[in-house]
């Protein structure tokens, strides 16, 4: 049980870390973009919102499977096959996630506007160092909502993280589906033992983010 | 006349911006307040824009002599030397006042002017006792002088300014009033001021541009700098001024231009 839950907590902060990194760009292009293919994009994007995960799940198998053409790309740097591994089911949880990652954040980029791109290039600088200076710091509400979004929803997955990952002890079983073996074993006094700590850990986490970002929110309006 | 070219802005731009048609041409001396009037909507913020690199349009734009736009290149507003005074002063909120003023001089180096410091600056401007509070707490007044500072540390060839006391009340417009007129004076700066209103900043004026759908309607020099300190009075006051003249034994004031 232990071991499901460091994994559950391992996969959730890896998958946070590398989905910010990939939304945040991803955000600020769909917040300031221009054209058809933004709006596009817009769309995938949300996809996994409306898909099953279970379906989502049933296509990243494929994908993630030997013989697949994503695993052809891979196939000169050694990789045979990510089905049932940890890394795979932090691909799968990242692209599970990505519009609980994009939206908050490109919320944020789309309330600054144009008022302070305009103002740091005034002041010469470059749009990265506006970026890095200015935008990102204003947006740091919408990043702290991105991240414990994902994290989270992460955390809460099931379907996903069971068809691509197969609840394998210790690499790929992590809290959820580890209380659905446990469930279906009648185990439930265990079961009941995860769920309450799950809980307890979701309260502190929102707690915690809560004041945060109300320390956040004094700094700057 | 000196014999060597007076810096000069040149400027001949045409293109369309929502429902405004524009064909904007102006060949300014690059020296003292110009001050530019005219109805709103008629491209007055637009040329400010355009001459900061903020809007694109087609044509032509240099500035001592330097091609910021032509056929072939579009400098981007951060390669511009220019200050921008933002109406709203646009003020990063996650700065204090100090790092607000310094954001500019960080990346522009030393400039022509090299010594201005941004202590002698922020006591200029008295900022000084306001230097490591946040910006989110100032009065309108306050803002809009981090702004000016801001703008002026960046160390820039030209000031722009839009509508800069248009969101102030009446004591810290003329306070701010005062500091523009004093700042072009002293740092030999040359300043594009667009004030729909420009009753209160006319004594500034070394020039005036009138802008009226997108064209400019005329260009006229103005005998500014605060040398006549009837210059810019309203008629009202100008007639109050005189006859209290009379009763006071005095001549007349020569009639308004």
């Amino acid at each position: 049980m232990t071991e499901a839950v460091w994994t559950t907590l391992r996969l959730a902060t890896v998958t946070t870390a590398l989905l910010l990194l990939v939304a945040t760009p991803l955000a600020l292009w769909l917040a300031r973009g221009r054209g058809w293919v933004r709006e596009v994009v817009a769309a995938v994007t949300a996809l996994p919102l409306v898909l099953p995960p279970t379906v989502l799940g049933f296509y990243l198998l494929l994908a993630l499977a030997p013989g697949s053409p994503a695993m052809a790309l891979l196939r000169p740097f050694g990789i045979e096959s990510l089905a049932f591994t940890f890394a795979g089911l932090v691909i799968g949880s990242m692209i599970y996630s990505l519009p609980f990652a994009v939206q908050p954040i490109r919320n944020a980029f789309e309330a600054m506007g144009d008022a302070p791109w305009e103002a740091a290039a005034t002041l010469r600088a470059s749009p990265l160092e506006t970026l890095l200076n200015v935008a990102l710091p204003l947006a740091r509400r919408g990043l702290l909502s991105a991240g414990l979004l994902v994290f989270a929803h992460t955390v809460g997955e099931f379907g996903v993280v069971l068809m691509i990952g197969g609840a394998i002890p210790g690499r790929t079983d992590v809290v959820s589906t580890h209380m659905f073996q446990l469930v279906e074993a009648s185990n439930t006094a265990q079961a009941g033992g995860l769920a309450a700590g799950l809980v307890a850990f979701s309260f502190l986490a929102l707690v915690g983010v809560m004041l945060l970002d109300r320390r956040l929110g004094r700094v700057a309006g | 006349m000196s014999p060597a070219p007076d810096p000069r802005l040149e400027l001949a731009l045409s293109g369309r911006l929502g429902p405004l048609a524009l064909d904007l041409r102006l060949d300014l001396p690059l020296a003292g307040v110009s001050l530019i009037t005219g109805p709103s909507g008629a491209g007055k913020t637009t040329l400010l824009r355009c001459v900061a690199g903020l809007t694109r349009l087609e044509g032509e734009v240099s500035v001592a002599g330097a091609a910021w736009q032509d056929r072939s290149r579009f400098l981007p507003p951060h390669r511009r030397p220019v200050g921008y005074v933002f109406q709203d002063a646009r003020l990063f909120p996650h700065l204090s006042v100090r790092r607000n003023l310094g954001f500019g001089a960080e990346r522009a180096g030393p400039g022509p002017r090299g010594a201005l410091s941004l202590e002698a600056v922020a006591a200029r401007l008295g900022l000084t006792p306001l230097l490591d509070r946040s910006t989110v707490a100032l009065s309108g007044g306050e803002r809009q002088r981090v702004a000016i500072g801001r703008a002026l540390l960046s160390e820039p060839k030209l000031l722009l300014m839009d509508e800069p006391t248009a969101s102030l009340d009446a004591g810290a417009r003329r306070e701010v009033i005062a500091l523009i007129g004093e700042l072009a004076r002293d740092l030999r700066m040359p300043v594009l001021l667009v004030s729909h209103d420009p009753g209160p900043v006319a004594h500034l004026a070394s020039g005036h541009i009138q802008l009226e759908a997108g064209r400019i309607k005329s260009v006229s020099a103005m005998d500014g700098g605060g040398r006549d300190p009837i210059e810019g009075m309203s008629e009202a006051d100008r007639d109050a001024l005189a006859r209290a003249a009379v009763l006071a034994g005095l001549s007349p004031l020569p009639p308004g231009p």
